[in-house]
């Protein structure tokens, strides 16, 4: 009897073993952040060399002017706008305006405003054709320039949420060329060669012209 | 009958001397691939969120600029830029890209991509400084660091 139950006490219970393996699996999974590259990414020009013309002209109508000064207020396109998000649709309809699309081929895969024009769904013709046009805007998305101008004393909190609606706008407008939303076209795998001939087909023709303007040291 | 009857009841629970081990390789596998931290934070890094967010495919062409006020008060109160694990100024930053360029291969020198990340106090004076530098040392690629805006709609 005595020996029998000897023998049974012999082993360790491992029993509950799993469990604190479990509970430390668990503390880990939590706690860890992976570490993930995200962010808006923005491509900034070539240096300035000093023996070229610093600027080239734009038609005033091609520009689209952001300003913000150092009390983080806005002017667009000259007139003072408190709502941030407003920016999105305007850039949108910005970009989208047409209203003098031209035959000249651009950029370096050689598209034209109209053919940009033509590679558009239907709901997005029909809205252009209803909504936009106007001659006051930017004449094709070939053309047309967003320029960000910030004080040396604004906030860097208002100026990323303006390069964020910025980027939404962009994606807006590339997503429903090729009948994604924002969200999906942001998602595409670029390393897949179908998803990757889709965010080409979408991109093509409009660049993400963003200009980081150099601020005015005065006003500040 | 009596016999297939002693067979089923032999059977019954399933041995899970295994789990344990299992579990702990699970573990040791997430211990082992997490990186906490590879440089220790100087300055404040609370960093604003933003929506449009892009994921960066190749992550050894990135590296990492941190813009804040720093920790310590004996730096003092004006927003200063951390590369690796020291201050540097701003007319450091060009050698500093030229220094992280070595570190690749000659082909991927000019993919380097510079990933921003700047506490929201900043002003955007300091941002602006180091974008012509980085454009002066040709490191034209960047990325504002953002974690993902909780959508509140």
């Amino acid at each position: 009897m005595a020996r029998s139950k000897n023998k049974g006490s012999q082993e360790v219970n491992a029993g509950s073993m799993a469990d604190i393996a479990f509970l430390l699996l668990i503390f880990f999974l939590v706690t860890t952040q992976i570490a993930t590259n995200k962010g808006l990414t923005l491509l900034l020009p070539p240096k300035q060399e000093e023996d070229e013309p610093i600027e080239i002209k734009q038609q005033e109508r091609n520009l689209f002017k952001i300003q913000i000064n150092s009390q983080d207020r806005l002017l667009v396109e000259d007139e003072p706008l408190d709502d941030v998000s407003q920016i999105r649709g305007m850039v949108y309809d910005f970009v989208l305006n047409f209203g003098k699309p031209s035959d000249a081929k651009k950029g370096k895969n050689k598209v034209s405003d109209n053919d940009v024009y033509a590679s558009l769904p239907a709901s997005m013709k029909s809205y252009i054709a209803q909504n936009l046009g106007s001659s006051e805007s930017s004449d094709g998305p070939g053309s047309a320039i967003i320029s960000l101008k910030a004080d040396r004393g604004s906030s860097y909190d208002i100026f990323i949420s303006i390069l964020d609606e910025l980027n939404a706008a962009y994606n807006r407008i590339y997503g429903e060329r090729v009948g994604l939303t924002d969200e999906e076209f942001r998602k595409l795998n670029r390393n897949d060669p179908r998803q990757k001939e889709m965010y080409d087909r979408a991109r093509n023709g409009i660049p993400k012209a963003i200009s980081i303007a150099e601020p005015s040291t005065v006003g500040g | 009958m009596s016999k297939f009857k002693k067979k089923s009841e032999s059977s019954q629970d399933i041995p899970t001397a295994a789990l344990p081990d299992i579990i702990f390789m699970l573990l040791f596998f997430f211990m082992v691939t997490t990186v906490l931290r590879e440089t220790e934070l100087m300055v404040e890094q609370d960093i604003p969120r933003a929506e449009q967010l892009v994921k960066l495919e190749k992550k050894k062409l990135v590296t990492y600029l941190y813009v804040g006020k720093p920790k310590d008060k004996s730096f003092g109160e004006v927003e200063l830029i951390q590369a690796n694990d020291a201050f540097i100024s701003i007319d450091g930053i060009v050698n500093w890209v030229n220094q992280e360029k070595s570190k690749l291969s000659e082909v991927e020198r000019d993919q380097i991509t510079v990933s921003l990340k700047v506490d929201d106090d900043t002003k955007m004076g300091i941002i602006v400084d180091i974008q012509t530098e980085l454009r002066e040392a040709n490191a034209r690629k960047i990325m504002y660091a953002a974690p993902t805006k909780a959508k509140d709609n």
